[in-house]
């Protein structure tokens, strides 16, 4: 091998640099999960707490239950949502969700954020404002 | 090991056929958490087969039609830029010339001549901005109603184009700073979608009528065009009314008493 030396150099360079990140975070612990906050004037109201669908279905299935809302309402004109357990609610992300969930910024973004998803849902759909209701 | 060309395509096919059949059992067998899904209507909910408007320009004075107009900009967020280039409008006032090309004349009534006529989307029939939209984003409701989902509008303007009366507006810039004052209950829009009337499709859901009819004082006339015992057909019944550029085929839902 032609200037063997360089190479094995190059290539423990290139193994070092792309190792890296994974060697760096070794041994330490993982950032603990956030925990989005739920006390809203709103919600501290409610007798039960509790949202559309049972917390763990809306922990994992939220984006797609907001997904089919939207084609729903937008598409199919269908403007009420019969819950699992019965209760109907207005198909709305500012007027339902965020009627309750009014705080964006410690509910929706602070999971987001971990996760380092960036939904566009308030580029057009105007946030609560914080502190206040809506 | 060697493969006969016969052999390979043999097991491709199998493995094609196994792969494609498994996946759709695993749909068959295993429905999306949402196939189940409960919805129903608001029992308010105003139900039509197509709905269109009578704009009666006997009954409309200025001062009425800038309501209906500011009622329609203030409920839906429409930004006001100030200039004639990013304008977005979804209901305006335009002259007898402009609104009814060709058939304006040189001895018409100087009155009809100079009034101006109150145009929105007519939410057409056969509407050429459904036919160009390459992602569905606008198109026809079961009640006739254009609507647009701005979910899906990637901006390419072949709606603008398609429209032959200029009742979609462009977002050039991000309306948000020019919105004077918010409605929380309905969206904005964002920079590069395009937008018009959507006949307040989120006002007939909960049972009210349109914004600028609301505010028409009985200048527009508002229903169900399919149902032969509307208002709107009674209107229709008693007057000679006309539409904008029907002879393009595009049958518009707006009509207009003179």
């Amino acid at each position: 091998m032609y200037d063997g030396w360089k190479v094995i150099i190059g290539i423990i360079i290139f193994l070092g640099i792309a190792t890296f990140p994974i060697l760096y975070d070794l041994g330490k612990a993982a950032p603990p999960p956030p925990e989005p906050k739920i006390d809203t004037p709103e919600i501290q109201k409610m007798a039960e707490k509790k949202c559309v669908e049972p917390k763990s279905f809306m922990k994992t299935e939220h984006m797609v239950l907001l997904d089919n809302w939207r084609d729903w309402y937008v598409r199919e004109g269908r403007s009420i949502y019969v819950a699992g357990d019965g209760k109907e609610y207005n198909i709305s992300l500012c007027n339902t969700c965020m009627k309750c969930h009014s705080n964006k910024k410690e509910f929706c973004d602070k999971c987001h954020n971990y996760a380092a998803v960036k939904p566009y849902c308030w580029d057009c759909h105007i946030e609560p404002k914080e502190g206040g209701q809506t | 090991m060697s493969i006969s060309r016969r052999q390979f395509f043999k097991i491709a096919g199998a493995t094609a056929v196994i792969g494609l059949g498994g996946i759709s059992a695993i749909e068959i067998l295993q429905p999306g958490q949402f196939e189940a899904a409960q919805l129903s209507r608001n029992p308010k909910a105003l139900i039509g087969k197509r709905w269109g408007m009578v704009v009666d320009m006997k009954k409309f004075d200025e001062e009425t039609m800038k309501k209906s107009i500011n009622a329609c900009h203030r409920i839906h967020n429409v930004p006001d830029f100030g200039n004639p280039k990013d304008e977005i409008k979804w209901i305006w006032p335009e002259t007898f010339g402009h609104a009814f090309p060709g058939q304006e004349s040189k001895y018409m009534s100087e009155e009809i001549e100079h009034l101006p006529f109150l145009v929105l989307c007519n939410q057409c029939n056969n509407p050429p901005c459904v036919r160009v939209c390459p992602t569905k984003a606008t198109f026809k409701r079961a009640d006739g109603i254009v609507m647009m989902d701005m979910h899906r509008c990637i901006g390419c303007r072949f709606c603008m184009a398609a429209c032959p009366y200029g009742a979609r507006s462009f977002n050039w810039r991000d309306p948000r700073p020019f919105i004077k004052e918010e409605n929380k209950e309905y969206p904005t829009r964002m920079k590069g979608v395009v937008e018009k009337c959507t006949m307040c499709y989120e006002r007939l859901a909960v049972g009210l009528m349109p914004a600028c009819v609301e505010e028409s004082k009985g200048a527009l006339i508002f229903g169900d065009l399919d149902d032969p015992n509307s208002e709107i057909r009674k209107v229709l019944q008693a007057h000679y009314t006309i539409r904008r550029k029907s002879e393009l085929g595009t049958e518009p839902s707006v009509y207009y008493i003179i």
